[in-house]
């Protein structure tokens, strides 16, 4: 636990609402970035919000820079937030919005407007100061947005889907901004996403959220090498299995065995990529691959470049394979095939 | 319930659609079953007559000297100025109620939202008489007015801008508190978390984003109070340059010199049509 005066964010949300309860514990020091990342409904919003204030806690705590802020008014909070589809203030031009904060909090007309000139400035929206919210892109939207939340001078800045209002090519760039200027921030920054790879590109730390819950913590990498749950696993692409490992064996939860390359005992995870399977019309023989299963096709659909095989069988897994593969094994839905994955390409870690 | 905006959008449109929505109206005709179509043209008919009436019968010749009279003067801009004192009235009291009553979450609301709109469907008389309970000489409240302060608000000029007041500022609150509920009130949210109290948001976010409503609410609260007959002849009375306002002098002026009544009526109407075009072109269309 972070001691008082600690700088940095500690905080327990807990917030009732009947039927779903948000219960998250989040920690992150200056200059962090920490993403929120799950499934729709998963309770990130309310997190934020309860962050911001917007929303009571209804047990919990809230401490910033060692300051308590669970009876703090959002207005008093030294809280910055972009929302997900930026709330500019429609009657005031770019500028206006950015001097909006800095003359809530005192200061004078003139000061306030130099000051978000600045900020613009740094955003590479100079040209823009006086345009309306109506005639921005959304790109440039995202970044007075962003600005708007940093002319505060938070200590806390907090990101509601910040690129889920973008479309994918604008996306792209708007990206890569983002992940610079939060790199440049030197408070704690917490965002929120749904999307696995925005939360990879720009947090050092996710937290995913599942249910109102933390299911798992961790880097981008760890969380993308060793997921615990379903919905990870899908997120980073991923066949997930649970099992008891015995040595190289690992009899898993839903019913085969798989031979792995580690050395384990007790309960585990086993994780491959779908491309690491291969399928064949055929028992095959000869073949070194001890994980071999009995399956039957479920459906079909395009992956990039590649088909995805949704199998169902012995064993239930997704498969990649080439189309010139898929169209000489010619597979359609309800195709018995045999499924190998090599030991090697499997990887197995405690639970 | 249909709200007064809704109802006043309406009316502009048919009388000056343009040409474009004349063809369209053409084609509508042709396929219009009879059965529809004839109550339809009664109903148009019933509504445009009387005023064509009006024009007919105009006195044209003699029009500038009625309307050149000193009383005449005196009533029009006694309904002026009182019509406008109470649309004030109503914009600094109805926006605030109007903001309890689409943002504040407090219990009794729909009672409360229920209360503000009753004075819309009361007869105004019936508001003329519960006014001078109120604040008559012996009401409830004007007792205390009159022995503590001196106070006296029934057949006075305050007293005829209290009654349009009373009858005008629900056309306000219901015209803002839709436009309030319309808009996001997430902007608020935003304000909040720059650093705006409540009072700050609502006066640099929210009052901006709703201005149009608001402007919408006053030209309604100000016709209404322009119009404004049974509260004020009730509660202020009808002394020529102190309470009577032109429907009042329009309906005394019956009696006596009809000619006189169609000249203000005239002048009525007029003001009227001013309303619905400058409702129609700067803010119906805007919104």
């Amino acid at each position: 636990m972070t001691a008082l005066g600690t700088p940095g964010l500690d905080a327990r949300l807990v917030v009732d609402r009947g039927i779903f309860r948000l219960d998250v514990a989040l920690t992150a020091g200056p200059g962090d970035v920490v993403a929120l990342l799950g499934p729709n409904g998963a309770g990130k919003t309310t997190a934020l919000r309860a962050l911001a204030g917007l929303v009571p806690l209804t047990d919990g705590h809230l401490r910033l820079d060692g300051a308590a802020l669970e009876r703090t008014p959002p207005e008093s909070r030294p809280v910055g937030v972009v929302f997900q589809d930026y709330l500019l203030f429609p009657h005031l031009t770019a500028l206006d919005n950015v001097a909006f904060g800095p003359r809530c909090q005192g200061v004078g007309k003139a000061e306030a407007r130099a000051l978000a000139a600045a900020w613009l400035e740094r955003m590479g929206l100079a040209e823009h100061a006086g345009a309306r919210p109506r005639r921005l892109s959304g790109g440039q939207a995202q970044r007075v947005a962003l600005a708007r939340a940093l002319a505060t001078r938070p200590r806390l800045l907090l990101l509601d889907e910040p690129l889920a209002a973008l479309d994918a090519r604008t996306r792209l760039d708007v990206r890569a901004q983002l992940r610079r200027h939060l790199a440049e921030f030197e408070a704690v920054a917490v965002l929120v996403t749904h999307d696995p790879l925005d939360a990879m590109v720009l947090a050092d730390r996710l937290v995913v959220v599942e249910d109102g819950r933390t299911v798992q913590e961790g880097t981008p990498a760890d969380i993308a090498r060793h997921p615990r749950t379903d919905y990870i696993a899908r997120l980073v692409g991923l066949n997930l299995y649970q099992g008891r490992a015995d040595g190289h064996t690992v009899r898993l939860d839903a019913g085969p065995s798989l031979t792995t390359t580690e050395v384990l005992t007790g309960p585990v995870f086993v994780a491959f990529p779908p491309s690491a399977v291969t399928l064949h019309r055929e028992r095959p023989t000869g073949t070194s691959a001890r994980n071999l299963w009995h399956c039957e096709v479920a459906g079909l659909e395009t992956h990039g470049d590649q088909i995805r095989a949704d199998l169902t069988g012995e064993l239930p897994l997704a498969a990649d394979l080439t189309t010139v593969a898929a169209a000489e094994l010619g597979l359609h839905p309800g195709t018995r095939v045999w499924a190998t994955v090599k030991a090697a390409q499997t990887h197995a870690y405690p639970v | 319930m249909t709200s007064p905006h809704d109802t006043s959008a309406a009316v502009p449109d048919t009388l000056t659609g343009g040409p474009r929505r004349g063809r369209v109206r053409t084609r509508a005709a042709r396929g219009a079953p009879l059965p529809l179509l004839l109550p339809a043209l009664l109903g148009l008919a019933f509504l445009v007559l009387p005023l064509v009436a009006l024009l007919v019968r105009t006195p044209w010749s003699s029009l500038s000297d009625q309307l050149t009279s000193p009383e005449v003067w005196q009533a029009l801009r006694l309904s002026l100025l009182c019509a406008t004192a109470a649309t004030a009235v109503s914009l600094v009291l109805g926006v605030p109620l109007a903001w309890l009553l689409a943002r504040v979450d407090f219990p009794g609301r729909g009672l409360v939202r229920a209360l503000v709109t009753l004075p819309l469907v009361l007869p105004p008389v019936v508001g003329g008489v519960a006014l001078l309970m109120a604040l008559g000489r012996n009401g409830v409240v004007g007792k205390w007015l009159d022995a503590w302060f001196g106070i006296t608000l029934p057949f006075t000029t305050t007293g005829v801008v209290i009654a349009e007041a009373f009858v005008a500022m629900p056309f306000l609150v219901i015209s803002v508190e839709g436009t309030l509920r319309a808009t996001d009130p997430r902007y608020e949210e935003a304000a909040a978390t720059l650093g705006a109290s409540r009072f700050t948001a609502f006066r640099r976010v929210t009052l901006p984003l709703i201005a149009p409503g608001i402007a919408a609410g006053a030209v309604l609260a100000w016709a209404r109070a322009l119009g404004e007959f049974g509260a004020t002849i009730t509660f202020a009375g009808n002394f020529p340059g102190r309470t009577q306002t032109m429907p009042l002098a329009v309906y005394l002026a019956l009696q006596s010199d009809p000619e006189a009544a169609i000249a203000l009526s005239l002048v009525l109407l007029a003001v009227s049509i001013a309303v619905l075009a400058g409702l129609r072109d700067r803010w119906m269309t805007a919104s």
